[in-house]
């Protein structure tokens, strides 16, 4: 995919004319995707799909196209000799620009990595084996992701990556679940045997007479993966210079120093060691970026189009300012410890569907869905049916955090909207002093 | 318009395939966004997409294949591998299909003024440039953006049964949002965006009232800045038609998708609270509640005449006077649940299956004028406009947002108030309905943005409704 990607940006920069300049990005991947419902596969296929986005620029106008490529070498390249045909009849038609910003460095960025992955047979076969007496439901998404991106200034990047991500739960017959997921760029079957055998243990669990609990403020602990919905709704916006400059983030608070979070609290944009590319979709380097340290703000995420917009140095983040790589630090709970620490109060595996009740307060809402426990002196007691939570950060990671877990999670996102996703997160858990529930 | 039918149809009648049922849909699409956002144009986007979804049906297992490569050796190659995926999964897979009726329908679907030229890409820019020139100075207007996105797909479903369905449409997706803080607080206020769209024309921007709403728009978001927030407790609610469309789409549209209640998207979208042994006996609302599936407003974003599997769609009740009768389930989930569906069986493109889905999910007009229903609340608020959504994954307790309030006392609407909140469970809530608005107060409305499915998919569903009132909701307001 390499070399068709090299004959597009030569073909792009061959028709170039005096004073244009370019930039295309480049995006593949082939997945093979297969639901389950039941332990039984309900719908499977393949994917096999590419696309090119151009950006062209003259006097300091841009315009982008981005076209599907059908792998044929000859219509591909019409179809890119169109859309920059369209795309210089546009430029005209504009004003100038004030926010272009162009990087205009020859980087150079390489990445492969070609681990096998795992036959479907196997797959199937070990998952009946397995897991053939279980009411389990998921999806197994697997195959390679290309990202590329080439500048008329010679910047040139490429990534590739086999992967593959089974995101599975498995349901009790009473209607209770327990969620669970084997992703990565090597894939071990032991690995995923363990990964279901820890996921049937809870299931167990959730065999015992449910708790229901009253609205009221609990302590709480917040597994990793509950975590990460919370980092989910920081990402949409949270860092982003250009919603901190319009009043559009959730973080406002913190970042005019009006507020603060825990001194456990450090965030960083965490790209060097992630499964991302090392460019962003602008095409400038990913930079590890320090965003919340000891519970103050640091940087923010800023984007070409944003330091032009508002006087500040771009960190190599995408045009939508949101983080690929977020990594909260370690605290110092051991995970042995958790229900011990916990004492009485939830044990939270995950959160589903949050949202801002209001925003500018960071305070959100959301509900607790698969394996939620009450947790009586250390001990499970049984699950808790579906409790909706609304709280502020400044609450949940300020005022009310008691520690996070020392081991962290990492999380690689299961997002297959328009293509499968390279995202991940790298975070602990949390205990909670109170956790406001309130319905 | 279908350009590309003649070589589709040799292609796919030169296909060759030992299943006992094999299909083609091809989709073409081409989007264009625009946007000028605080008086500067941004970069123009453009997009052309195209490409096709072979599936075959082999001893009853099926099974796709989808490719951008539809040269004749391409789409063989797709079809083969479909076939060769079908095989691979027989002895684990969950349905047998051999009894499933197949369609041969064929016919051609169109838009609304679909050939009627839309105004040049610099008009189009003028006039968002000129809405967002609008927007009066004042240092806590921090943010404003007018922007227009334009959409239309070209779909074509053939199939070894003779089928050969066709459908053009064009959609319009207008929109305005201004945000003012005063460093503390912001607020914002919207027209269109993620709540309206609509298939046909240019005269889709005027029935979304675009021009000339800037300065409305911006004074509202500097009222709701000085406005205090919205009191808790229990109130009569009135949800104006810009949040009902979000009401029906999270606490109707998703619980009656049959693919939940089946069980596939218990890993991620959520099951349901409702059971398939619920249709025909649960009574989901008052007998004010009148719920339809209909693809026959033109102009409505999901209006078509057959679905993605080639299931002719009709106006359908799922529920009437309050009493659930059918699901969104499409002829598969009909086929596996025994339940009389609709035909909402979708995808959102070439490269995704199509599964169940809402399409147009409409509330029907009841009787009373927009006054009427103020009059009749005695302790209430106004709310208009969805910001934030959330419901538990069985569709059931939900806290949903507005970005405008006013509190309605002893028949007449007073003061705004900002952060407008309510919750309730959907199981409850649709039987507090007390009054639904007639006709003057319907809208056609609709989002781009559904998502669902494991590949994840986003599709444009439609929902009109009239204003509505509910009796006695927990509303609440934010922190500051």
């Amino acid at each position: 995919m390499k070399h068709t990607f090299e004959t597009l940006v030569r073909d792009v920069r061959a028709a170039l004319q005096a004073g244009e300049q370019f930039t295309l990005g480049y995006s593949a991947e082939q997945s093979q995707f297969v639901r389950f419902n039941h332990a039984k596969v309900r719908q499977a296929g393949e994917v096999s799909q590419a696309s090119a986005q151009l950006r062209l620029v003259r006097d300091g106008r841009q315009a982008e196209q981005q076209v599907t490529l059908s792998g044929d070498v000859q219509l591909d390249r019409q179809r890119l000799a169109d859309a920059l045909a369209q795309l210089r009849q546009t430029l005209p038609l504009l004003a100038i620009d004030p926010y272009l910003r162009l990087d205009e460095s020859a980087w150079h960025s390489h990445s492969l990595q070609e681990q096998p992955l795992p036959e479907l047979d196997e797959v199937l076969a070990l998952l009946d084996g397995e897991a053939g007496d279980l009411d389990l439901v998921g999806i197994y998404a697997a195959g390679p992701i290309c990202r590329g991106f080439a500048s008329s200034f010679g910047a040139f990047g490429w990534h590739q990556a086999n992967s593959f991500n089974f995101d599975w739960s498995l349901f009790h017959e009473n209607g209770q679940a327990v969620k669970a997921n084997y992703a990565g760029q090597l894939w071990n079957a032991d690995d995923f045997t363990e990964r279901l055998r820890q996921a049937r243990e809870q299931l167990g669990f959730l065999g015992r007479p449910a708790v229901t609990l009253k609205p009221g403020s609990y302590r709480a602990y917040l597994a990793p993966a509950a975590m990460d919905e919370i980092a989910g709704m920081l990402c949409w916006g949270g860092f982003s210079a250009q919603a901190l400059a319009t009043g559009n983030s959730a973080l406002q608070r913190l970042y005019n120093a009006d507020a603060r979070l825990s001194p456990l609290v450090s965030v960083t944009e965490q790209v060097s060691g992630s499964l991302s590319p090392a460019f962003s979709d602008e095409g400038a380097p990913r930079l590890d970026v320090p965003l919340i340290q000891q519970g103050e703000a640091q940087q923010r995420l800023i984007s070409a189009r944003s330091a032009a917009e508002f006087e500040l140095q771009a960190n190599g983040a995408d045009s939508y300012e949101s983080p690929c790589a977020l990594s909260l630090a370690p605290g110092n709970l051991a995970n042995e410890q958790v229900l011990e620490r916990l004492g009485t109060g939830l044990y939270i595996s995950n959160l589903w569907y949050l949202n801002y009740s209001d925003l500018p307060a960071a305070r959100m809402t959301g509900l607790t869905r698969f394996a939620t426990f009450w947790v009586e002196n250390g001990q499970i007691q049984g699950p808790v049916s579906t409790m909706r939570f609304d709280d502020s950060l400044y609450s949940l990671l300020g005022s009310q955090l008691e520690d996070l877990t020392r081991e962290r999670e990492m999380i690689l996102s299961t997002s297959t909207y328009g293509q499968r996703s390279t995202g991940s997160s790298h975070l602990p858990g949390a205990l909670v002093k109170g956790l406001t529930l309130t319905l | 318009m279908f350009d590309s039918s003649a070589l589709l149809r040799q292609r796919f009648a030169a296909l060759r395939s030992t299943a006992e049922l094999f299909s083609l849909r091809h989709v073409k699409q081409s989007h264009q966004a625009l946007s000028v956002r605080r008086n500067v144009a941004e970069p123009p986007f453009f997009s052309q997409d195209e490409g096709a979804m072979l599936t075959v049906r082999v001893n009853g297992v099926e099974a796709y294949a989808a490719t951008a490569d539809l040269s004749q050796a391409g789409l063989q190659r797709a079809l083969e591998q479909a076939e060769a995926l079908a095989r691979q999964i027989a002895p684990h897979s969950l349905l047998d299909l051999r009894d499933q009726p197949v369609t041969n329908a064929r016919h051609d679907h169109i838009s609304p003024n679909f050939e009627q030229p839309v105004p040049s890409l610099a008009d189009c820019l003028g006039l968002l440039a000129a809405e967002s020139a609008s927007v009066p100075k004042d240092s806590r207007l921090v943010d404003w953006q007018a922007n227009l996105g334009l959409t239309l797909v070209e779909q074509t479903y053939l199939n070894s049964a003779g089928a050969e369905l066709r459908h053009a449409q064009r959609f319009l997706f207008p929109g305005l949002g201004v945000t003012a803080s005063d460093g503390q607080d912001s607020q914002s206020r919207s027209l269109g965006r993620d709540n309206f769209g609509q298939q046909g024309g240019f005269e889709i921007i005027e029935r979304c009232g675009l021009v000339g709403a800037a300065r409305q728009v911006a004074d509202e978001a500097l009222q709701l800045l000085l406005a205090p927030n919205t009191p808790s407790g229990p109130r009569d609610l009135l949800l104006m038609p810009d949040q009902m469309m979000l009401q029906i789409h999270e606490s109707i549209g998703h619980p009656l998708e049959m693919d939940r209640i089946l069980g596939d998207e218990r890993n991620y979208a959520g099951t349901s609270f409702v059971k398939a042994s619920d249709f025909g006996h649960l009574q989901y609302g008052s007998s004010l509640l009148n719920v339809t599936f209909d693809p026959t407003i033109g102009e409505e974003l999901a209006s078509y005449s057959f679905d993605d599997d080639g299931t002719p769609a009709s106006k359908q009740f799922l529920i009437r006077d309050g009493l659930l009768l059918r699901p969104l389930g499409g002829a598969l989930s009909q086929f596996r649940s025994g339940l009389d569906g609709v035909a909402n069986s979708r995808a959102c493109g070439w490269n995704r299956a199509p599964i169940d889905r809402m399409a147009n999910l409409n509330i029907e007009p009841g009787d009373q004028r927009l006054e009427q229903l103020v009059q009749g609340i005695e302790h209430g608020i106004l709310m208009r406009t969805n910001r934030s959504w959330s419901i538990d994954d069985a569709r059931n307790k939900f806290q949903f947002g507005c970005e405008f309030g006013q509190l309605i006392e002893n028949g007449e609407l007073k003061g705004i108030v900002k952060n407008p909140n309510y919750r309730g469970i959907s199981a409850q809530f649709w039987r507090n309905l007390s009054a639904v608005g007639d006709r003057s107060t319907f809208q056609v409305l609709g989002t781009p943005n559904c998502g669902k499915g494991e590949p994840n998919q986003v599709v444009r569903v439609g929902h009109a409704s009239p204003a509505c009132v509910f009796r006695q909701i927990d509303v609440f307001g934010g922190d500051a």
